[in-house]
């Protein structure tokens, strides 16, 4: 017999937990469930619904702090703070599209604010503002030992104690079932534009991202789009430059901008043709970017994501699509590489670690099909002493591997 | 300060200890001199002082793993220590423990342009991090006031601040990776040259840990280009509620300043007596506000800051009109500590942060305890992020006035706590604040953030006496607690 528990309070949460450990029974930690095939595909019987966790207790633009329980929508999430024209400056993916989650019943397919956490996502800013590890301040959550505790506060400088909103955030619920989270929120940049520089092959791409990371006009986004990417996308001015595409954001004060645009513009023209967005098509596009809007329809691909040093990100990218017809695309000015490839049982997974070995990095199966994702390890797998190291942290928040085991790390 | 028991063993073994380390490290690695130790007793809270048993000085991972080893093997404690500057005692010896200092670990392995990062060693200073990239305009954000001194290994361990951490972040937000060597001598690799790297973030609790967790022997940090231009301003206030408008203001109107400092009327004099910066002294409070930036923006905000700075009834208002005007601003804010020394034979730093919106009746709170304990107080305060430093005047010479001063600094500290704010937001909890933090911690708070030390260091080696009032013993903390048959789950709604 499976259970489905959906708490209304904290006790209650423990009170699921307690069961679990009792009865050796393991919970999926669940809320919206727009990233429930993200990690690997594991048998778990009973669901720990956090979805009655969705109220925002505190919202203090000044103080540049926003709480709220762990199920909150992003999308509400979102909305109030534009209202005091702020932001999660981190721009957290909503995945629930490219990952084929029924998203209509939840109103939007970025999920809970609670899942973000759990994930660490984040979206191009990733390379100016970082990601949900850098904005978590403080949470409440119940352990694997049904015991609650919290962690960190509500202000944005703190050192005491160990940082434990460091080690929950990416821990895809296998620590702790996090209730309550405290998230540092910035102000939302007056204006937004995009200077493109067309037709560049993927390396002088990435060359180009290189030197406006490195020049002193603050750019916020830095992605390049091959050109059998570019004709995916649905913001016309992308879909119809015929030929790649290499994005530079700009955002800011509107005089600011102003001049940093054209800065840029001066600085890239020795690599093509430069052309600019406006804002409106500037926003689409850095959402298409930050969604993977590109690789939505085809579903029966299968999708990594690699973060590599961004120099080494084309050479990584042509090892794994060579003698395919995959295709990818750059964020992080080269370090983020997206790539979509045919399916295969194997997910081309010793290819993919192979080529991560020799440069550095990380690589992440982000969508495959659950037998795919239940054989193939869908995180990088870990070296002899960080693989024990980890279990004995596991052991730490939750001995008897109640909280969706198995879904990071066999065993953990 | 309470430390734990020493092990006499321990001590009565350490000729024989010093030998066996001298073995692993070689040539003058090994301090075991009672004079040349004593240069170790104290870190930067010089109230408390210790002579550690045995002072090791590796040259390479190698040879801190192999100490370690040793260290894990033998029972024997162990303190890392990098330049010594902590303000909360994080490198206090033990009369039972080896101090594992870094200093050899001095050299900038790599400065990589390209993917933005330099790997260095944990002994290199902080502001030699930005002297090797600075040529080609970059430099390393984190700036703790000890920068000339502190290395980045110590920035790691304690998670440093700096006056400019709203805008670019602590520490913790400007390291990609670390070599780090466990306790047992394992030497794991976190992150890399990537901004992601999976698995739990260990990186992430690892910074800030104090040195409770591992040694780390390498680290590679994100290198920024320098803003092309920086500006501030120096506005004063007749009372600090309006100079706190003055600071939500700014952010409320969307301005994120790279460094907002305040400091109230006693640190203006202490300050403006000291280095002559041309504060004005007949205002309550003063705020410095940088902006930094292109050129074109700094030229933007500056107006909109100078704007708002008007509305909320600012008294005096200048803005640099010059690199040299700028660095006046900021010299008294920067000599304030050193101030207090010329008008105080001692002072206790204090470190809380609170919520913004709760300065006046902190600062206001602060004023009552320094007319009960009869101590003078000044107040220097990271305004943006609601960082508090008051520093607390004493004199340690008149018997029985340390102890009134840390008893102030502990009321300050249960005031923040109280407002919902927190006892450290970058010192560290060291042995200053380890037994406070029940203030902020429950018992099962603490008993979490103590199993992850166990994961790490089973057998409490590492830097023990540090950060937690008691370590509970780890097969303790491990046991589960499971009421079989009292369970009310039945009741927990379902769907």
């Amino acid at each position: 017999m499976s259970e489905s528990f959906r708490p209304n309070t904290l006790e209650q949460v423990a009170e699921a937990v307690t069961w679990a450990v009792a009865g050796k029974h393991s919970l999926q930690i669940a809320a919206s469930g727009t990233k429930s095939t993200l990690g690997r595909d594991v048998e778990i019987a009973n669901q720990l619904n956090l979805g009655a966790f969705r109220n925002i207790s505190l919202y203090e633009p000044e103080e540049l702090v926003i709480s709220a329980g762990a199920a909150t929508p992003l999308h509400k999430i979102e909305q109030a703070l534009a209202k005091s024209n702020q932001q999660l400056a981190f721009e957290p993916a909503h995945l629930g599209r490219l990952l084929g989650a029924p998203t209509k019943r939840f109103g939007s397919d970025g999920g809970t604010l609670g899942g973000v956490i759990a994930c660490n996502l984040a979206g191009p800013r990733r390379i100016r503002s970082g990601a949900a590890r850098d904005h978590l301040l403080g949470f409440h959550a119940v352990s694997g030992r049904s015991e609650p505790f919290k962690s960190g506060g509500r202000v944005i400088k703190n050192v005491t104690g160990f940082d434990l909103s460091k080690l929950i955030t990416g821990s895809f619920g296998t620590l702790a079932v996090m209730t309550e989270v405290s998230v540092r929120v910035l102000p939302t940049p007056e204006e937004t534009r995009t200077v493109l520089v067309l037709g560049c092959r993927d390396e002088d791409g990435v060359r180009a991202l290189t030197q406006a990371l490195q020049s002193p006009y603050e750019v916020s986004g830095a992605a390049h789009l091959p050109s059998d990417v570019v004709v995916l996308s649905k913001i016309s001015p992308i879909a119809t430059a015929g030929g790649a595409v290499t994005a530079i954001r700009i955002e800011g004060p509107a005089p600011s901008v102003e001049v940093r645009c054209e800065a840029i513009r001066r600085l890239l023209a020795p690599f093509g043709a430069v052309e600019e967005l406006s804002k409106k098509h500037s926003l689409a596009f850095w959402s298409e970017v930050r969604d993977v809007g590109f690789f939505v329809r085809d579903r029966e691909r299968q999708i990594w994501k690699m973060s590599v040093p961004p120099t080494v990100g084309t050479a990584v990218a042509a090892a794994l699509l060579s003698g395919t017809d995959g295709q990818c695309f750059y964020d992080w000015g080269g370090g983020l590489i997206w790539i979509s490839l045919p399916s295969a049982p194997d997910a081309r997974h010793e290819l993919v670690r192979d080529a991560v070995a020799k440069s550095g990095g990380y690589a992440t199966l982000i969508r495959a099909e659950p037998e795919v994702r239940a054989r193939v390890p869908v995180f990088q797998p870990q070296p002899a002493p960080l693989a024990a190291l980890t279990r004995r942290v596991k052991d730490g928040f939750d001995p008897a591997r109640v909280l969706n085991p198995g879904r990071m790390y066999e065993g953990v | 300060m309470r430390m734990p028991e020493p092990d006499t063993d321990v001590i009565a073994g350490r000729v024989r200890i010093a030998k066996d380390l001298s073995a692993i490290v070689s040539g003058d690695g090994v301090i075991a001199d009672e004079d040349e130790l004593r240069v170790y007793e104290s870190d930067g809270l010089t109230a408390y002082q210790q002579i550690p048993l045995i002072v090791v000085l590796p040259a390479n991972t190698a040879q801190v793993s192999g100490v370690l080893r040793y260290c894990h093997e033998n029972g024997i404690k162990v303190v890392p220590r990098g330049a010594g500057t902590s303000l909360s005692g994080g490198a206090l010896p033990l009369a039972d423990g080896i101090i594992l200092g870094l200093g050899k670990f001095n050299r900038v392995l790599e400065v990589d342009f390209d993917n933005r990062c330099a790997v260095v060693q944990p002994g290199v200073t902080n502001l030699a991090i930005t002297g090797a990239v600075s040529h080609r305009g970059f430099y390393y954000a984190p700036d703790p006031s000890s920068q000339i001194a502190c290395t980045i290994g110590g920035n790691v361990a304690e998670n440093a601040g700096g006056v400019h951490c709203l805008k670019y972040g602590l520490t913790t937000n400007n390291v990609l990776g670390v070599e780090m060597v466990l306790i047992n001598g394992e030497v794991v690799r976190l992150g890399g040259k990537q901004l992601d790297s999976g698995g739990y973030d260990l990186l992430g609790v690892l910074t800030g840990s104090e040195g409770l967790l591992g040694v780390i022997t390498e680290v590679t940090v994100r290198i920024l280009r320098a803003p092309a231009t920086a500006r501030a301003l120096l506005i004063g206030f007749q009372s600090a509620s309006a100079a706190g408008q003055c600071v939500a203001d700014v952010i409320g109107a969307g301005i994120i300043p790279g460094g907002m400092e305040m400091m109230d009327k006693p640190a203006i004099h202490a300050a403006e007596n000291f280095v002559h910066a041309g504060y004005p002294l007949d205002v309550e409070a003063l705020l410095i506000v940088e902006l930094d930036g292109p050129e074109a923006e700094v030229t933007h905000l500056i107006e909109s800051v100078e704007d708002i700075a008007r509305k909320v009834g600012a008294v005096h208002l200048r803005v640099s009109q010059s690199e040299e005007e700028r660095q006046t601003f900021w010299a008294g804010r920067k000599a304030a500590f050193g101030a207090m020394g010329r008008i105080s034979p001692d002072y206790l730093c204090m470190d809380g942060t609170i919520p913004r919106h709760r300065m006046p009746e902190v600062l206001n709170g602060i004023a009552e305890m320094s007319e009960r304990f009869g101590l003078r107080c000044a107040n220097v305060f990271h305004a943006g992020d609601g960082n508090l430093h008051p520093l607390i005047l004493y004199d340690a010479n008149t018997p029985g006035e340390l102890e009134k001063a840390e008893e102030f600094g502990g009321d300050i500290l249960r005031l923040c706590v109280k407002v919902g704010g927190v006892l450290t937001g970058e010192h560290g909890v060291g042995v200053e604040k380890r037994d406070l933090m029940g203030e902020m911690f429950s018992e099962d708070d603490m008993k979490q953030q103590q199993r992850l030390k166990c994961a790490f260091d089973a057998d409490g080696l590492l830097n023990p006496g540090k950060v937690y009032p008691t370590l509970h013993r780890c097969a303790e903390l491990g046991r589960m607690h499971v009421h079989h048959g009292q369970l009310k789950f039945p009741d927990i709604p379902r769907f």
